[in-house]
């Protein structure tokens, strides 16, 4: 679907790298024509964003499902879609064919599997896949527990400079943990895994990243010891990056209390100290980019006990909302909030989007910051409604969103 | 929860006094000793006192849930809680149904809440579960429209094992002639796989909630992180535990729920924090022993400690899970079955 007319959004806040400008922006021939203090030309379409941030469409770094309806609610244009499919992206046909599935109102970017079905035991075809259309490596929901693999996938991966993106948890140490240990583990009679399995696995990655000069990106790094190493790492020039998931910013373990399994995740919620060093992980930049790591589960995967339940959030709907909650906090400002939707996962997956300069993509979202709603599972887009936020009134909502020029369902 | 401003004062014994209607007893279910108000779990070891008067009388029957059906669903292998809550329902007049989950179906794939659905249709009074995942029992109880009792879940809870480990700790007490209203300034002492037991949970909320000084041994590998922030204090030496301990609590190594290696042998087990009785006379001279059973003897237990007749009160821990029991099951269905105070809940 191609743009049929120019369109310039005016009266808008333009949310840029440079900081917020107010102006309009024309986007004509599915790219970004003009921003600024540009006016609509003749023949134009024109949409009035009413004084509203007019942002770069969403880039949700690492999503389990692609939820169309849950993700444009969410304002996102983009995702990258984890490997952990059914079947598995471990071969380059099921990559190509999952690179075309969401167009041409959502592009999804398949993130490989770094292993023949992400076992962690035989290196899958990375280098076919990225001909087919991956845009990173993923390791999926686990951790690659040989060491010796893991620095050949890295090497591997820096020969085809694809980003490596890994789930930090120590197997060994997780085992079938279901919550972080602590009080709360321990008065619910939940088998629980030491916070520091993170740090152990993150400090393991690290090194082998180091050695072997490939692009690691861990996708969610959730507790203090494992941010210090991710912060050392840069500042001592590593190629690191770093996500994480609302749920690690808006929620410490007090929260499964209850045995809610909406809030059984993985990484497990963590203690309340872990979660303040994740927000000031945000707002020091030791922490790259949010994602909603949007895992749609339901009912027969969350309708049980607490262990026995599937870990995932339905994340995409709250992903903007929830960050723009770090602005009203004062952690960040808006245009940092956006750059960690936009821009940073742009960057990491290498694709001319998730700015608003010319030539870039025409993907863009309308958003009013300040627009109240509650969250409920029951009226939810997701294909299913695990959210651990269920009730809870959010602000910000995506007004408009636009893919490539053209209105999302128009 | 209960509002403090209804409690009886302090020292007084509960049952009978105790002011009935909806302030009496607020929850419909018995999921865990951490939702009892202090004052709730000694009116229920009052209310059992009855029942254990009943238990030792000739007549040992009751009409009082007579046309009741309770249904002990049991997705967990047991024998004694099992029976103890069949005698217990049986006593009192119900109809019980035993479901085994070897026989359910559950085996056949059948979610916990389907189950849950199906109990619920069938229109029992009171379901009593026992379950292996911590939580199940909650998840059941949101389904159904009748009282659930926890019979045991994961390494959660066990509050009626709780609530007769107090009650016979009480009788034991009182039997030396110390009023044991409450345990304030007890040393109660649990040794044993802390980290997988239910028992052992339920138990530090109760003791504590009653004014014991809770202490805990084992190895750290089966001792939770974080425990002491239920109000109990931590040991890894059990001489050091033993030390001065009123009561000695054993527990029973649960390899079932052992995913992996805890600690090397069952023998070296034995030789670190096995109750010997050389070991026993570090505690109180008079201190009494406990277990909740089985027994594994000559591993956390020797047998010449588990059968001392004047100090062991292993048996009376099973009779008082009858009488508890059966307090329980009167207590939940007593607004079902309308009675004045209750009624109105």
């Amino acid at each position: 679907m191609k743009q049929a007319a120019p369109l310039t959004i005016t009266n808008a806040q333009l949310v840029t790298p440079n900081g917020i400008e107010y102006g309009a922006i024309r986007l004509a021939e599915g790219r970004i024509a003009a921003l600024g203090a540009v006016s609509a030309a003749p023949g134009d379409h024109a949409h009035d964003a009413r004084g509203k941030l007019v942002t770069p469409g969403l880039i949700d770094f690492g999503v389990f499902a692609i939820d169309k309806p849950a993700l444009h609610f969410g304002g996102i244009t983009r995702a990258a879609l984890m490997p952990d499919q059914s079947p598995m992206l471990d071969l380059p046909s099921r990559v190509s064919y999952i690179a075309k599935s969401g167009k041409p109102d959502l592009w999804v970017h398949p993130l490989a599997a770094a292993t023949r079905g992400l076992e962690g035991a035989e290196l899958a075809e990375i280098g076919l896949m990225r001909e087919a259309g991956a845009r990173g490596i993923a390791t999926g929901r686990r951790w690659i527990a040989d060491s010796g693999i893991m620095l050949r996938l890295l090497r591997y991966a820096a020969m085809l400079d694809m980003v490596v993106v890994t789930h930090a948890e120590d197997g060994g140490l997780v085992g079938d943990a279901a919550a972080t240990s602590g009080e709360m583990a321990t008065r619910l009679g939940l088998p629980g895994a030491p916070a520091e399995a993170e740090a152990l696995a993150v400090a393991r990655d690290i090194a082998l990243a180091e050695m072997s000069g490939a692009r690691l990106h861990i996708r969610q790094v959730t507790t203090r010891a494992a941010l210090d190493l991710v912060r050392a790492a840069k500042s001592r020039g590593a190629a690191v990056t770093a996500g994480v998931t609302p749920a690690h910013f808006m929620l410490s373990d007090l929260e499964t209390q209850g045995f809610r399994t909406f809030m059984r995740l993985s990484p497990p919620l963590r203690s309340e100290d872990d979660r303040q060093a994740v927000r000031e992980g945000i707002a020091d930049g030791t922490i790259d980019l949010i994602a909603s790591g949007h895992d749609p589960r339901g009912p027969e995967d969350k309708r049980l006990p607490f262990a026995d339940a599937e870990p995932g959030m339905a994340g995409a709907e709250t992903l903007l909302a929830s960050t723009l909650s770090l602005v009203r906090d004062e952690v960040v400002d808006h245009a940092r909030a956006i750059a960690l939707l936009t821009s940073a996962p742009a960057a990491l997956l290498g694709v001319e989007a998730g700015v608003l300069a010319t030539g870039m993509e025409a993907d863009v979202a309308i958003i009013d910051p300040d627009k109240p709603w509650i969250v409920d599972t029951d009226r939810m887009a997701a294909s299913a409604g695990n959210t651990p936020f269920d009730g809870q009134p959010m602000q910000g909502r995506v007004t408009a969103l636009f893919k490539g020029g053209v209105q999302v369902g128009d | 929860m209960t509002s403090s401003d209804n409690m009886p004062p302090a020292g007084s014994h509960y049952a009978g006094k105790y002011p009935a209607g909806r302030q009496a007893f607020p929850h419909r279910d018995l999921l865990g000793i951490g939702r009892l108000e202090r004052h709730e779990i000694l009116f229920l070891l009052d209310e059992a006192q009855q029942w254990v008067d009943l238990n030792r009388s000739s007549a040992k029957h009751s009409d009082a849930l007579a046309g009741l059906t309770v249904i002990n669903a049991f997705f967990e292998n047991s024998t004694r809680t099992l029976l103890s809550f069949e005698i217990a329902g049986k006593r009192l007049g119900a109809d019980v149904v035993n479901m085994h989950a070897a026989t359910s179906s559950v085996k056949k794939g059948e979610t916990l809440i389907d189950t849950a659905i199906t109990l619920n249709a069938m229109r029992a009074d009171a379901i009593v579960i026992r379950h292996g995942s911590s939580g199940a029992v909650d998840l059941i109880a949101q389904a159904v429209d009748c009282p659930v009792l926890n019979a045991g879940d994961g390494s959660h809870e066990h509050p009626t094992q709780a609530l007769l480990d107090a009650l016979a700790l009480r009788h034991a007490l009182r039997e030396r002639g110390e009023p044991a209203d409450d345990f304030t300034g007890l040393k109660v002492l649990i040794c044993g796989d802390i980290l997988h037991s239910r028992v052992a949970r339920s138990n530090i909320l109760c003791l504590t909630a009653l004014g014991a000084d809770v202490r805990l041994c084992a190895p750290p590998a089966l001792m939770p992180d974080g425990v002491e922030a239920m109000g109990a204090s931590v040991f890894h030496n059990f001489e050091t535990a033993l030390d001065g301990a009123d009561v000695v609590m054993m527990l029973r190594l649960q390899t079932e729920r052992m995913n992996g290696q805890f600690i090397p042998s069952p023998r070296e087990y034995h030789y670190l924090f096995g109750l010997t009785k050389a070991r026993l006379a570090l505690a109180a001279s008079d201190a009494l022993i406990m277990h909740p059973g089985p027994m594994n003897r000559g591993v956390e237990i020797d047998s010449e400690v588990a059968d001392l007749l004047d100090r062991s009160i292993i048996t009376r821990q099973v009779e008082m899970g009858v009488a508890l029991r059966m307090a329980c099951l009167d207590v939940l269905t007593r607004k079902a079955r309308g009675i004045e105070g209750w009624a109105s809940q």
